[in-house]
């Protein structure tokens, strides 16, 4: 699946987007989070436990209860500042 | 409904124009410009200078999460005529960021679908603004305010 990153969390990842394929016990957007830490420092850092970010899996907010199954696409990001 | 990201600035007379155009069920039209300030008030009383700013997004979900706001609106609402035009990119104080216009038979609907829209626009859609200050580039914090005026939304009217 691909997973992309916005705004701070790009730049502290290093990466706006990657291709990953996470083993079958990561069923949750949070067991990728986990998962998604022992990449790099950069994405120990960005994807911290505390750290103030949401999710969003095939473009859809979703927490980080949701399922990943036949997810193509999840994304991680700070709160939304537009308007 | 229209729904519209876009880089270049809009024209807002040709706007709304265009969204009233040969419509005559519609008795008011509630507009709402952004524009980018040049100061930004952060944590209370410390104040930055903000000369220009860098408006991200998420193609795709930007333009779904700002239709599925502008649907949310027409059912709470009996609307003739939705229009959200959001900007992305690079834009200096004084421009206009985002457009959002309601139309309806009656002024009290158009007046509160479009505090609607922007209260949700703000917190709902994949949006984020680096602003550029002196000091350097600075991504702008989650609002509590824009928190609290989108939860006053949560229960229908």
């Amino acid at each position: 699946m691909k997973v992309r990153y916005f705004a701070w969390m790009k730049r502290t990842v290093g990466l706006p987007e990657e291709e990953v394929a996470p083993p079958a016990d990561v069923t949750t957007v949070g067991d990728l989070i986990v998962w998604l830490r022992a990449r790099s420092p950069g994405h120990a850092e960005a994807l911290a436990e505390g750290a103030a970010f949401g999710a969003a899996v095939d473009q859809r907010t979703a927490t980080f209860d949701v399922k990943l199954a036949g997810a193509r696409e999840v994304a991680f990001f700070p709160p939304f500042t537009g308007g | 409904m229209t729904v519209c990201v876009q880089e270049a600035d809009f024209d807002v007379g040709a706007e709304l124009a265009r969204l009233t155009d040969g419509n005559k069920r519609i008795g008011g039209l509630a507009v709402f410009v952004g524009l980018v300030r040049e100061m930004h008030v952060r944590e209370g009383y410390h104040r930055d200078k903000v000369d220009a700013l860098t408006l991200e997004h998420y193609p795709g979900m930007t333009e779904k999460a700002l239709e599925e706001i502008e649907a949310e609106a027409n059912r709470r609402w009996p609307l003739e005529a939705t229009l959200i035009v959001h900007r992305y990119g690079r834009m200096e104080a004084g421009e206009r960021i985002v457009l959002v216009a309601v139309g309806s038979p009656h002024r009290e609907a158009a007046f509160e679908a479009c505090e609607f829209l922007v209260d949700w626009l703000k917190t709902k859609a994949p949006f984020w603004k680096l602003e550029e200050t002196p000091a350097g580039e600075k991504w702008v914090g989650a609002h509590e305010g824009d928190d609290a005026a989108a939860a006053r939304w949560e229960k229908k009217p």
